[in-house]
């Protein structure tokens, strides 16, 4: 599936919802499914600058399937907050196992037709715009790297 | 805006005359009606003291204390008016006494930054306490670091009241050496109303100067600063009803006269040579610059707005808010309230077991309702409870029972979705 295919996925299953209630609980249950970080990659280096909930992201460089040439970029996380977890399993749901380059054309416009904006502020503590930036820059470095 | 404290009778309690009052209670937040309960961090504004800052402009707005125009006189008459209104209402000796800041924040690191200059020297040691906000512990570092003093702190019991006065002893922690107390009044994140009357008596056998960080008091409780005896009190406005980026700094005039200024500028000065400056009299001589007129008129009018009020009346009603909400929290399993000092205002901290207060706080205001989340500018006071932050609720005098009830069953529904 491509990044805009799952992301319209997305978009597809929270319209589903007509209240707030059902929607956080549907990304509740998302944070569930986020893979997890392992417990030795849970070091300080690997959170995400916040101050209210804490966010752990690990990246991971692999090789692609199907591109011959290219190399994905494989992420796992966690935080100790629920609705901070849903909101890092959406982020990794759409970016996870894409290359560098897919990554930092991303936008996160998505969020916003999901229903939940508020999310989406640069300046809300743990808001998905700082997930996203430290995604992006590993996505950077990854693509730097020869 | 002409009204004065004087001329009108106190008017009784009711507490729907009161919200009418306030424009952005009929705001609605994701559909619902708007319950705001994170007062400690700001409070609403009346109509008056929104009227009044909006009437300066369109109508005096000019520098003051500067021309000789009608609108320079009518601009300064309004602001010196605001500081007599808060010397009536802090009972400070002199209007002089009063000086305008931009907050708390301004008037601390103003009295931190002078007061280290004024007094202390290798070894001193400045006393704080283990509640203090972040604004009342950083200057006094930054002052200790300068001059080689020593930062003590009293610490906090269990129940989140100061050692001293669970042990009887205030004196423990004062020695020769404390030049300066500096204590929160009230503790923005417990709740808690300190004794520093008795502390302040402490500090002056000593000789010691003390500082009052009343930013968390000035709302709710009745400050003469006479009777405290402090030398110096700082509060915000903001949180008293009035405008953003305005604040006080009570000094006692002697004391005022003896510390040098903070900032050089305008405004702040009698005479200028590139050899040697002269400073202005108080209150200008730290008031370096162009104050915030604007805010500092609405500060006025916040507080003759609430001068208009009995200060009983609307304590009791918070406090009956307070007892309600720690009853109603408390049914809700795995609540733990951080804070229950015997003395309190209308703050409730608190931790439910298995929820993060992140989480919380997002799912109340998908229901309308304003808490604030996190460590509150007190994480010293956070690693004390061993929290990494709380949910916080604070009342002020337009809340209601009613909106209580709502926050209790928010609270309820989220944590169902939370665990």
């Amino acid at each position: 599936m491509t990044l805009a295919q799952t992301q319209q996925e997305l978009i597809d299953e929270f319209a589903m919802f007509t209240d707030w209630q059902d929607r956080y609980e549907h990304l509740i249950e998302l944070g569930k499914d986020l893979p997890l970080i392992a417990p030795k990659h849970k070091t300080d280096d690997n959170l995400v600058r916040g101050c209210q909930s804490r966010v752990w992201l690990n990246a991971e460089q692999r090789a692609s399937t199907s591109l011959s040439d290219g190399t994905i970029i494989h992420f796992t996380a966690d935080s100790d907050a629920m609705i901070t977890k849903g909101i890092v399993a959406l982020l990794v749901r759409v970016y996870n196992d894409r290359t560098p380059q897919e990554l930092l054309g991303a936008s996160t416009e998505f969020i916003d037709r999901i229903g939940l904006r508020e999310h989406l502020s640069p300046n809300r503590a743990n808001g998905l715009s700082a997930m996203l930036d430290q995604m992006k820059r590993y996505a950077l470095a990854y693509s730097a790297k020869p | 805006m002409n009204t004065t404290a004087d001329t009108v009778e106190k008017k009784g309690y009711d507490v729907e005359e009161i919200r009418a009052q306030f424009p952005i209670l009929k705001e609605r937040v994701h559909g619902k009606p708007l319950v705001y309960f994170d007062n400690a961090a700001t409070s609403q504004k009346p109509r008056r003291v929104i009227k009044a800052e909006s009437t300066y402009y369109a109508t005096i707005n000019a520098n003051v204390h500067r021309g000789v125009h009608t609108l320079s006189t009518k601009a300064t008459e309004a602001q010196e008016a605001a500081r007599e209104t808060i010397r009536t209402h802090i009972n400070a000796k002199h209007a002089h006494e009063v000086i305008f800041t931009s907050g708390t924040t301004a008037s601390l690191n103003l009295a931190a930054f002078s007061l280290g200059q004024l007094l202390l020297k290798k070894g001193d040691e400045v006393l704080i306490s283990g509640m203090e906000h972040h604004s009342n512990i950083v200057p006094w570092q930054l002052a200790c670091e300068r001059h080689g003093a020593v930062l003590k702190v009293i610490p906090v019991t269990d129940e989140g009241e100061l050692e001293p006065r669970r042990r009887d002893d205030a004196t423990e922690y004062f020695t020769e050496r404390t030049k300066v107390l500096a204590l929160t009044h009230v503790s923005n994140t417990l709740g808690t109303i300190n004794p520093v009357k008795e502390l302040i008596a402490e500090a002056k056998k000593r000789g010691g100067v003390t500082v009052v960080d009343g930013a968390q008091a000035i709302a709710h409780l009745d400050i003469d600063v006479q009777d405290l005896g402090c030398d110096l009190y700082a509060f915000s406005g903001h949180k008293a009803y009035g405008p953003t980026g305005t604040g006080v700094l009570y000094g006692r005039e002697e004391l005022l006269n003896e510390m040098p200024p903070w900032q050089g500028g305008g405004e702040m000065i009698d005479t200028v040579t590139f050899e040697k400056t002269t400073y202005a009299k108080l209150p200008f001589k730290f008031e370096a610059g162009t104050p915030h007129i604007a805010g500092i008129i609405g500060l006025g009018e916040a507080f003759r707005w609430m001068e208009d009020y009995d200060k009983q009346a609307m304590a009791a009603h918070e406090h009956l808010l307070l007892e309600h909400a720690t009853k109603e929290l408390l049914t809700i399993d795995g609540m733990r309230i951080i804070g229950t000092a015997k003395e309190k205002v209308g703050v409730i901290s608190f931790v439910i077991e298995g929820v993060h207060h992140y989480d919380l706080g997002t799912l109340l205001d998908q229901q309308g309702i304003a808490v604030r989340t996190g460590h509150h500018c007190t994480q010293p006071l956070m690693e004390r409870f061993g929290v990494s932050g709380t949910t916080r609720t604070s009342f002020a005098c337009f809340n209601t029972v009613e909106e209580v009830n709502s926050m209790v069953a928010a609270t309820r529904k989220a944590v169902k979705m939370l665990r």
